[in-house]
């Protein structure tokens, strides 16, 4: 079942190829299909997992666990509807292309991306982890580069050398966390093997290969001060391929750097790692915060908002705690969730209008009242307003630490997450509401629609109502952090 | 007679490694840039191999040999694919430090990689760590430099592959036993990174018509 989830991607991208079909429509059915296929086979994992337990394949070289069967999760739910909406926004709509061999290209190197992101949570070799991580990067490069602007091939290069520089320190670190392992004994180099081993090995190799992760990966979730080439990757790509890089990309760099918390917990004499998850979070979330007062482009907005919840995710876990923990399972989730719905209602008000500043589009709710709607939805999503589940998932975080006495935390915490709301509710204000011009809108694409209204069902059901095995999910991967 | 000389062998390599990075921050041409990262690859090809004849480790030897394939033939024929000879033979006018002062910052960072290295170094005390431990890390650290102070995008990727190159040249003492699959991945990598951004490079020039990436700088907070 595993290595059907590694397989089917790559039959996808050649599939795709196929000169079948008119205008492009062949490779968007194969992709929604393919993905809709990747997202039950997910459902089935996760199910698997939750009543019998981590599983292994392929002897032993793929493994999964909770907390990797709900990221495999989330990467294969936004992978099918962001399938829908590119089938909208890069066939119908045209963005970026008019060839229909630049259009298969896009689904080729969509399903190759989908691929990579796929494999972190199910390769158990850390230092294939690295790969997969790095594969990443590599694939979407030219997804970000895909209008082939000035500013789009700007932000590629930033993208790539950045994250790959980034990616290079991580290296080093992987291999000196196998070294680590080497000379505790004959450990396995697997997320469990770490944590089993990490009593015995060296401080200073753990500790030294952490911090080279933290710096490295750090670079790829657009940890501040390393987050530079983020707003740009995420505002210059195409919508679609935004919801995935913001959405689930940063959550899989992420994912590397959370799985050696229990890994530095277990190990008595190295620092306690709590600490400096949540100074590292709060810098981060307190940067983004005041970095979305003065943007003037939405996608960018959108862009530092996740920097802003990669760093609240951080400082979840490094409140410590079972509730902690379990509120940080829930802000991935609910993050991944709402932010691809904003950034399809974020390409949806751009099809519409044809810009991206702020400052350019006025009472885009009378104008193209769907777009208004979905871009007030969303904005007031990720900004934190009940009854969405980014409100639940962050006011779990506050009770959570404020059950563990981390007053100062939770204070400076709770102002940047007010700061960012203030900022987040004025801009998108300033698009939805006000006098309507009269410039022309185009018409949206039924597919962009389609994609907004799944996206949106978790979105607003999570906030209400949590279900039960989805919440036993959520305990199963917060366990995984150790305790 | 291999045994006895081995480690001053891979100390000689690791002072001519150290060298060809230092000469990739300072020198202009990116043609001489190049030539001396190949240079810098058969040296890590030579350590691999001294290495893994004196632990009679096969997975090493493996290494030199991907290493030998992927870095002295592969990469300077996918670049010159990709990004177009045209590219490849320019000459960087103008450099963000002057050569002096890069490096002096150059042998400070050097200097810097011996301080982090030494610690894991005692912590372990295992052979050939001493040398190629904080060689390999001040490859990585010269490799940065060389990608933060490089105006050219083809300098810039060869920054890269010198970090690459200095984790490598860590990585044959540090975890000599590596699966082999971990290699051959890890050197798939390394070509698939230089194809990539070699064709962003293309791109790049044939949408702005230049390749210095620093005067890129439309995107910015302000």
């Amino acid at each position: 079942m595993l290595a059907a989830v590694l397989i089917l991607p790559l039959l996808a991208a050649l599939l795709v190829l196929l000169p079948i079909g008119h205008r492009g429509r062949w490779p968007a059915l194969v992709t929604v299909l393919t993905n809709a296929i990747l997202l039950a086979l997910a459902l089935a994992i996760a199910a698997h997992v939750l009543y019998a337990g981590a599983f292994h394949e392929w002897n032993r070289s793929l493994s999964i666990d909770a907390f990797g069967a709900l990221l495999l999760l989330l990467v294969t739910f936004l992978g099918f509807t962001t399938a829908i909406f590119s089938w909208g926004y890069i066939v119908e709509r045209r963005v970026g292309a008019t060839r229909t061999d630049k259009v298969r290209l896009y689904y080729t190197l969509y399903h190759l991306f989908i691929l990579s992101m796929v494999a972190v949570p199910l390769i158990a070799h850390v230092a294939l982890v690295w790969i997969a991580v790095e594969m990443t990067t590599l694939m979407s490069a030219f997804l970000v580069a895909y209008e082939d602007t000035p500013a789009s091939l700007e932000a590629a290069w930033k993208y790539v050398v950045l994250t790959s520089m980034g990616a290079i320190l991580g290296l080093l670190g992987v291999l000196i966390l196998y070294w680590a392992t080497r000379v505790a004994g004959d450990v396995p180099f697997t997320w469990a093997g770490l944590v089993t081993g990490a009593p015995h090995m060296p401080k200073t190799l753990l500790w030294t290969g952490f911090l080279l992760i933290l710096v490295g990966f750090g670079t790829k979730v657009g940890l501040v001060p390393l987050h530079t080439w983020l707003p740009d990757a995420h505002s210059q790509a195409p919508s679609p391929v935004c919801a995935l890089l913001s959405g689930v990309e940063t959550s899989t760099a992420l994912f590397v750097i959370l799985r050696l918390f229990p890994v530095l917990q277990a190990a008595p004499l190295v620092a306690d790692p709590r600490p400096w998850f949540i100074a590292i979070g709060l810098v981060s979330v307190g940067a983004a915060a005041f970095l979305l007062l003065q943007i003037r482009d939405y996608k960018r907005m959108f862009a530092f908002s996740t920097v802003e919840h990669m760093g609240i995710i951080m400082v979840a876990v490094g409140l410590g705690g079972m509730p902690a923990h379990l509120a940080a399972m829930y802000q991935l989730t609910a993050h991944a969730l709402t932010k691809s719905f904003c950034f399809f209602a974020a390409g949806t008000t751009l099809a519409a209008t044809g810009t991206q500043e702020v400052g350019a589009v006025h009472g885009l709710i009378h104008r193209a009242p769907l777009a208004g709607t979905a871009l007030l939805l969303g904005g007031l999503a990720i900004a934190g307003a009940p009854p969405f589940v980014v409100f639940i998932s962050e006011f779990s975080i506050f009770r959570a630490g404020l059950a563990n006495g981390q007053y100062l935390s939770i204070a400076l915490l709770a102002l940047f997450v007010a700061v960012a709301f203030c900022a987040l509710t004025f801009h998108i204000n300033r698009i939805v509401f006000g006098r309507a011009e009269d410039s022309p809108v185009h018409a949206i694409p039924k597919p962009c629609l389609a994609a907004l209204v799944i996206a949106a069902i978790p979105m607003l059901i999570l906030g209400l109502y949590l279900p039960g095995p989805l919440a036993a999910l959520f305990r199963a991967a917060a366990a995984t952090l150790g305790h | 007679m291999i045994n006895l000389f081995t480690e001053p062998l891979d100390a000689f390599c690791g002072g001519f490694f150290l060298l060809t990075a230092i000469g990739i921050v300072s020198t202009r041409q990116i043609l001489a840039c190049l030539r001396l990262f190949v240079i810098q690859a058969l040296l890590l090809v030579a350590a691999a191999l001294l290495i893994g004849v004196k632990l009679s480790s096969g997975d090493l030897v493996a290494v030199a040999v991907i290493t030998f394939v992927t870095k002295v033939v592969a990469i300077p024929w996918v670049l010159k694919l990709s990004a177009g000879s045209e590219i490849y033979a320019q000459r960087e006018i103008d450099q963000v430090l002057n050569i002096p002062l890069a490096l002096l910052i150059s042998a400070a960072l050097v200097l810097f990689s011996y301080f982090v290295a030494t610690p894991m170094v005692t912590a372990v005390g295992q052979p050939f760590t001493d040398i190629n431990l904080p060689i390999g890390l001040a490859g990585l650290v010269l490799g940065a430099f060389t990608v933060t102070v490089r105006r050219e995008a083809m300098a810039q990727l060869i920054g890269l592959l010198v970090m690459e190159n200095g984790v490598f040249f860590a990585s044959i003492s540090i975890v000599p036993h590596l699966p082999v699959i971990a290699e051959i991945s890890a050197a798939i990598d390394v070509p698939v990174m230089s194809l990539i951004i070699g064709l962003l490079i293309r791109r790049i020039h044939k949408r702005t018509g230049s390749t210095v990436v620093s005067e890129l700088a439309t995107l910015r907070e302000d």
